[in-house]
């Protein structure tokens, strides 16, 4: 009993982090109407940029990590102006493919700089709670608790502001954006901006908890794009319970197939697109 | 016709240049024309029908293994073993395919990365220990036609090319058929093809699975051709080598078969190339910058020059 609650605790707090991947996808469909390949690269750019300006600049630990999210939501705005808005008009395989591109190019640029693997220092706090007979760490209670902090803010940011609304609606229709008189070349930035913002706030989150290197970005990004296709392509609630999903099955099914932890995503993703490729919250397709 | 003689060209040179100490080139090429296939098999799909496909180094290594175990495992002849190189990913993407191809845009990417990632964590897992899981499979036999073992630089090179300009013509006919008109609509206007009354889907699936066919054989000649008699999934199956076939095709020229190979040409030698340039440029490691310059490289030309290197062919081919 303990062993089972011992693993629903482990994949949650995954699957939260996979959720904060999957809301930045989210945000990028709902507002730009793009899938962006190169999400998880971003996620991997805030954990290493976090190391960066901790181990080697001698920053505080809390002040590299919000540099770090602001650094990368910097990269996300340069990816826009210059791999997206030019392809603007092109299809959508087009801009699929030159997600891809960028992704690689994130990637390399940090493999050329290093190809070492590096941990944060672990948040402050006790190192372990005892639950109901199972343990659970304080990275875990710190992602979990900042994690839907995030998303929170996220969905009512979306919901209750001008500028959230603006942004879903720019999604819907990009002309009536513009006869409404608003000008929307700063609005897809801030869109790649902020979802850059929340892949690097996973990433700085799950860096005390495993190694990060140059490699993890796209392990993790398909994570959590298995997790936002899952729960439905723009909605954020399922995103998170997209992430939640994927998270408890991992490690719960890694400890009955061992070898095909990757799979398990993957296999349940494909189901899903099969049989409701709305996905699990999706409203519309 | 004028592109078929350079595709021949292309590959017969290099028999008469790389020799003796320059045969590590000739088995280069070698690698090149089997990449060119999986590229050309892909034109198919991404460039004249539209459809991304993220799973083609899944097929590839599918085909190689099927031949691997068929002719280690089982011990069979190893041209079954190239036969069923074949036939297990055209069966594979049979199964896979019908719901499938219902999928467009980034809904198909993700359902073929999927496939492409299921299919690369399973050869890593040996399952029923038939594939030696991240260790692969060794001592491949050779081919062998009328009596002649197919076991050195140049008779591998020879079997690879010959095979390449035969699935070239087919491929180039394929285009240049009805069928191959209906492919080119129905990535221009799907409505307007359905609105025939033709079926989407099917003839999608057709594609689909004549693709996953060709990229299966190149993988069987990739397990009998391979300098080392080795096969292992990094090489044959990874989710980078799907991408690396993208790239092939879009820097070639998505709607062009010559495109394909000129693709597989770039991508294949870049990295040569740029050892060759680390000798003028100080660079650490020069191969840091092989994945920066595939992206560099990929956006650029989808950017500037969507068509790629080589401009569309085909007596239809337009849009």
């Amino acid at each position: 009993m303990s062993a089972l609650l011992q693993y629903l605790l482990t994949g949650i707090g995954i699957g939260t982090l996979y959720a904060l991947i999957a809301a930045g996808f989210c945000l990028t469909y709902n507002t730009s109407g793009i899938i962006n390949f190169a999400q998880g690269e971003f996620v991997m750019l805030g954990g290493m940029m976090a190391v960066w300006l901790h181990q080697f600049q001698g920053l505080p630990l809390a002040m590299s990590m919000v540099l770090a999210i602001g650094l990368t939501a910097l990269a996300g705005m340069a990816v826009e102006r210059l791999a997206i808005r030019p392809a603007r008009g092109s299809g959508m395989t087009t801009l699929i493919i030159i997600t891809i591109g960028v992704s690689f190019i994130l990637k390399a640029l940090v493999g050329v700089v290093t190809k070492d693997e590096f941990q944060l220092p672990a948040l402050p706090g006790p190192t372990a709670v005892a639950v109901l007979g199972a343990t659970i760490t304080v990275q875990t209670l710190w992602i979990l608790g900042l994690g839907f902090c995030i998303v929170l803010a996220l969905g009512l940011f979306l919901k209750y502001t001008l500028l959230g609304t603006t942004l879903r609606a720019m999604a819907e229709d990009r002309q009536a954006i513009r006869n409404l008189g608003v000008e929307s070349q700063a609005l897809p930035i801030l869109a790649f901006g902020l979802s850059a913002a929340i892949g690097a706030a996973a990433g700085v989150l799950i860096t005390p908890l495993t190694q990060m290197s140059w490699l993890k970005g796209t392990e993790l990004g398909l994570k959590g794009f298995c997790a936002a296709v899952l729960g439905g392509m723009g909605s954020l609630p399922g995103a998170v319970l997209g992430g939640l999903v994927i998270g408890i099955a991992e490690t719960c099914g890694s400890a009955v197939f061992s070898g095909y932890k990757e799979v398990i995503a993957f296999t349940l993703v494909l189901v899903i697109l099969y049989t409701r490729p709305q996905g699990l919250l999706g409203g519309r397709l | 016709m004028k592109r078929l003689l350079v595709l021949v060209a292309l590959m017969c040179v290099p028999l008469i240049v790389f020799r003796g100490t320059m045969s590590y080139y000739l088995s280069l090429m070698t690698m090149t024309g089997i990449s060119a296939i999986v590229a050309i098999s892909l034109n198919l799909l991404l460039g004249y029908t539209g459809q991304i496909s993220l799973c083609h180094a899944a097929f590839f290594g599918l085909g190689a293994y099927a031949a691997a175990i068929a002719s280690v495992n089982f011990g069979l002849n190893a041209w079954i073993g190239l036969g069923l190189s074949c036939l297990l990913p055209a069966g594979v993407a049979l199964l896979v395919g019908l719901p499938t191809v219902r999928l467009k845009e980034h809904y198909l990417a993700m359902a073929t990365l999927g496939i492409g990632v299921i299919v690369y964590a399973s050869l890593r897992a040996d399952p029923f220990g038939a594939t030696g899981g991240p260790g692969g499979i060794f001592a491949i036999p050779s081919l062998e036609l009328m009596g002649v073992k197919i076991d050195n630089d140049i008779s591998r090179h020879i079997l690879v090319a010959a095979v390449l300009v035969v699935v070239y013509v087919l491929c180039e006919s394929l285009i240049r058929s009805r069928f191959g008109a209906l492919m080119q609509a129905m990535h221009a206007s799907p409505k307007a093809v359905s609105s025939l009354g033709i079926d989407l889907e099917a003839a999608k699936l057709k594609v689909f699975v004549l693709s996953a066919a060709l990229a299966g054989l190149a993988g069987g000649l990739y397990c009998f051709c391979s300098p080392l008699a080795y096969i292992n999934p990094d090489d044959v199956a990874s989710v980078m080598l799907s991408v690396k076939f993208i790239v092939m095709v879009v820097i070639g020229g998505s709607m062009s078969l010559l495109g394909g190979f000129v693709g597989a040409l770039a991508v294949t030698w870049l990295p040569e190339i740029l050892r060759a340039a680390s000798a003028w440029v100080p660079l650490a490691n020069p191969n840091d910058f092989e994945t920066v310059i595939y992206g560099v490289v990929l956006i650029a030309t989808l950017l500037y020059a969507p068509q790629g290197l080589i401009k569309p062919g085909g007596a239809r081919a337009h849009g």
